[in-house]
């Protein structure tokens, strides 16, 4: 996760790549690419200025500035690309757009189904530009099938995939996920798609549509659950689940996550198996641990409730740091929950991973890098997320030939 | 054709890398699932066939190491090494989850292999990453989510309840993500190049970059989101998103009305259902239909026609769940344009006519038992190199001759 001191290759160089991704669930694709040096270059609408990615002006913010500049989450998602403008409400933005699709590997985009073919770029025209070109399309429902025309965005893709469902505790209405995991996976398959087709397109010469629908690719997600209804015709609706915090396969107890010494403070606890629940006992050395009705795993579940409150009451006076550290030293899973601060700043195993980055109006800011260290391509990120059309005169002039009058011009005519 | 095929990968068997090598096997890869004597443990993981356990019962088995091939070898035996070293040999993808420091103690570590296969991309994926002072430690699911953050954004506005950990083992999930981009990565690169290399992914990081907000709030603003019911956690307290149905099921409204058109939806919804009479806000919800643009965030709890406005578009929505079935609820907004979901538990969504109509059930033979069974099927859908499930999941060593006699 060290950012390189000396350069080593790029595992992506001289991939390009025509984005019109945005928010999370495309742009968090397009920023893995670009990491690892694919160019990225992004467009937006300069009348909207750039506005439909609502991350770009809403916070966190670094200080006092606000507007389309300074979305932390903007940055976050967009560090390494290059921005241009381009209103393809002209025809000649349209020119513009077709001679950087002839010029680019692939093109890459997470509107509502149907945008872009309604903007004249369908895959079809696409080939008509560039016959190998692979166009990789991210939305809700996909871009066929009865729902195509749903609006999404992450909560209502996890709602409908059973995600939301699937996390919670009885009697309780659904957790879910307290952010987009979605929008995050989505894009991780985003990514995937556009890497298989790099290198189908790489040994074939063939390029290729992938429809890329996120509730999909959420639905993959829970195989076991869904063989269980297949195979064994079992819901995962059904009296007592969902129960995350517990594990069905394989069923573990204790497991859960416990109360801690404290505002808000909580420990996760994971006996595996009885060798787990003999390393634990001598740990909490209450008189109950040494009652042989919790030796076996059978017996622990089938007074699993009872169990939780045993454990809790063990850790509710505790630090949950030290209750960590002294499970972890007997070999049993065991994880405070770690708040951001804590996991970020003061959590070794994640040093190298928040890189600084330069943004050209909110200087230097934090990120979200990248889990996996490669020996010989590493990835990169030291630059922030473009300002709208941050780099016109670049990609105008280096690969169309503009002349920075020609871009002025441009500009004047609200072309970009 | 398929994207992977000709390429080999070497899966040594381990429930946290079991998705890493399926999602390289649906896509074509020659994928050789390595197990010790006896199996895997996760050949014992529940839920089972009929409910009755055994090694080649295992659903989770099942799901996990689709279109791939299974063998058997004992690496604490020197032949067996041998043949594993000649196994990686001849493959193009190593993926492993070993326990810190075993495969350099068996010789058959990055420094080892790469000597006799230089275009090998090694994949290690490890719970802390190699050389974290906690490679020793052991973890679960559970205790991946909750040190790296997922967990404290996901549970209920009542923080006496705990945080919740999502269900579906996704901790090890984001990191076989992560550990299939890399390999997909660094095998273009080797297209090229020629050469292999080592890659080390963390699920501890991994899941550390897939909280969203609660990681760049900190990073940027040094903020801490706070958990909330079913909803983004937040720095500061949301409204409720989740709705109560008819049928006793909930949905998400995500961000309520704002436009005229939706304001106008709700109306005629209300009026259609003869809910109007019993609606008191129905004045706000005529007004909001006369509006000329959306009204916008920054006037909520400002402009008082505005708040009024938006408050009875969310009392309309509730009203309307309260009278209908979840999935009418959620048809029927989306057809007028509204962005809801039902909040269908997984074997739902697998039945709706959406995924159906889209082929994601995928039906998989098990010539063994002489039955076949509906999977879920592709995350994407590629034109080109479509995803397949090439075939069930191996019982053990059932391709050792196949294999070894290649």
């Amino acid at each position: 996760m060290d950012q390189p001191t000396n350069p080593k290759p790029a595992a992506l160089a001289g991939v390009r790549i025509c984005d019109f991704c945005g928010q999370l669930a495309g742009a968090g694709a397009t920023k893995w690419l670009a990491a690892f040096g694919a160019e990225v270059i992004r467009i937006e609408d300069p009348v909207r200025q750039g506005r439909w990615d609502i991350l770009r002006g809403v916070g966190p913010y670094v200080d006092e500035r606000r507007g389309i500049e300074f979305g932390g989450g903007f940055n976050n998602h967009n560090v390494e690309k290059l921005g241009i403008t381009l209103n393809l409400r002209t025809e000649r933005g349209k020119e513009l757009l077709t001679e950087l699709i002839r010029q680019s590997d692939c093109v890459t985009e997470n509107f509502a189904a149907g945008v872009l073919e309604r903007l004249g770029f369908g895959y079809a025209r696409l080939k008509e530009i560039r016959p190998d070109i692979i166009y990789v399309s991210n939305c809700g429902f996909g871009q066929v099938g009865p729902y195509a025309a749903f609006k999404t965005w992450g909560p209502i893709v996890q709602a409908v995939s059973g995600l939301t469902f699937a996390s919670g505790l009885p009697d309780q209405p659904p957790a879910g996920w307290g952010y987009s995991y979605m929008d995050h996976t989505g894009g991780y398959y985003m990514a995937m798609a556009i890497l298989l087709a790099l290198i189908h397109r790489k040994r074939t010469g063939e390029g290729q549509w992938v429809d890329l629908a996120c509730t999909e690719a959420a639905l993959t997600l829970h195989g076991p659950a869904l063989l269980d209804w297949t195979v064994n015709g079992r819901p995962a609706r059904r009296e007592g689940q969902p129960h995350s915090n517990r594990n069905q396969w394989p069923a573990m107890a204790p497991h859960g996550i416990y109360p801690c010494a404290g505002d808000d403070e909580w420990v996760a606890i994971a006996c595996r198996d009885d060798d787990d629940w003999r390393r634990l006992a001598p740990v909490i050395a209450a008189p109950w641990t040494d009652d042989p009705a919790w030796a076996t795993l059978d017996a622990r579940l089938a007074g699993q409730d009872a169990l939780d409150e045993r454990v809790s009451a063990w850790t509710r006076g505790r630090d949950k740091f030290a209750v960590q550290k002294h499970l972890r030293e007997a070999g049993v899973p065991c994880s405070a929950v770690q708040k951001p601060g804590e996991r970020i700043d003061h959590d070794p195993d994640t040093e190298g991973l928040w890189p600084t980055v330069t943004h050209s109006a909110m200087g230097e800011v934090r990120v979200d890098g990248t889990p996996a260290r490669f020996s010989a391509t590493p990835w990169r990120m030291t630059r922030g997320a473009p300002c709208l059309g941050e780099h016109n005169e670049d990609v105008f002039g280096r690969l169309l030939g503009l002349s920075p009058g020609d871009v002025a011009a441009l500009r004047e005519e609200g072309v970009i | 054709m398929s994207a992977l095929a000709g390429f080999r990968v070497i899966e040594l068997a381990n429930e946290r890398i079991a998705f890493a090598g399926k999602l390289l096997a649906d896509m074509g890869a020659d994928v050789i699932l390595v197990e010790p004597p006896g199996g895997d443990p996760a050949r014992a993981y529940p839920p089972f066939l009929d409910d009755v356990p055994g090694p080649e019962r295992s659903l989770w088995w099942w799901h996990y190491h689709t279109s791939k091939r299974g063998v058997v070898l004992d690496l604490d035996r020197a032949e067996d090494r041998a043949r594993f070293a000649a196994l990686a040999a001849s493959a193009d993808v190593l993926l492993e989850s070993e326990p810190a420091g075993r495969l350099a103690r068996l010789g058959l570590d990055h420094d080892d292999l790469r000597k006799l296969r230089p275009e090998l991309v090694f994949v290690s994926m490890t719970p802390f990453g190699r050389g974290s002072a906690n490679a020793q430690t052991p973890v679960t699911d559970l205790t991946i989510l909750a040190g790296a953050g997922p967990a404290w954004s996901c549970g209920y506005d009542d923080h006496s309840l705990p945080p919740v950990r999502g269900g579906g083992n996704q901790g090890y999930h984001t990191a076989c993500h992560f550990a299939a981009m890399s390999a997909l990565t660094a095998l273009f690169w080797r297209l090229s190049s020629g050469e292999g290399q080592f890659i080390d992914v963390s699920m501890h990081a991994a899941s550390n970059v897939t909280t969203e907000a609660a990681s760049y709030s900190w990073l940027v603003a040094q903020q801490t989101v706070q958990r909330q019911t079913g909803r983004h956690a937040a720095i500061v307290q949301t409204q409720e998103t989740q709705m109560l149905c008819q049928d006793g099921r909930w949905v998400n409204t995500g961000v309520p009305p704002r436009s005229p058109a939706d304001y106008a939806a709700l109306l005629a919804w209300l009026r259609e259902l003869k809910l109007d009479a019993d609606f008191p806000e129905l004045v706000f919800l005529e007004m909001g239909a006369a509006l000329e643009k959306p009204i916008t965030y920054d006037r909520i709890g400002v402009d008082p026609e505005a708040t009024a406005i938006f408050a009875a578009g969310r009392e309309a929505l509730a009203l309307i769940a309260a009278n209908v079935s979840a999935h009418d609820f959620f048809i029927r907004c989306q057809r007028r344009g509204v962005a809801v979901g039902a909040i269908y538990s997984p074997e739902e969504a697998f039945e709706d006519e959406h995924f159906r109509a889209r082929g994601f059930q995928t039906r998989v033979t098990h010539d063994d038992l002489r039955r076949s069974f509906r999977y879920p099927g592709a995350p994407y859908k590629m034109s080109a190199t479509p995803w397949a499930i090439s075939r069930r999941a191996p019982k053990l060593g059932e391709h050792d001759q196949e294999v070894f006699g290649e």
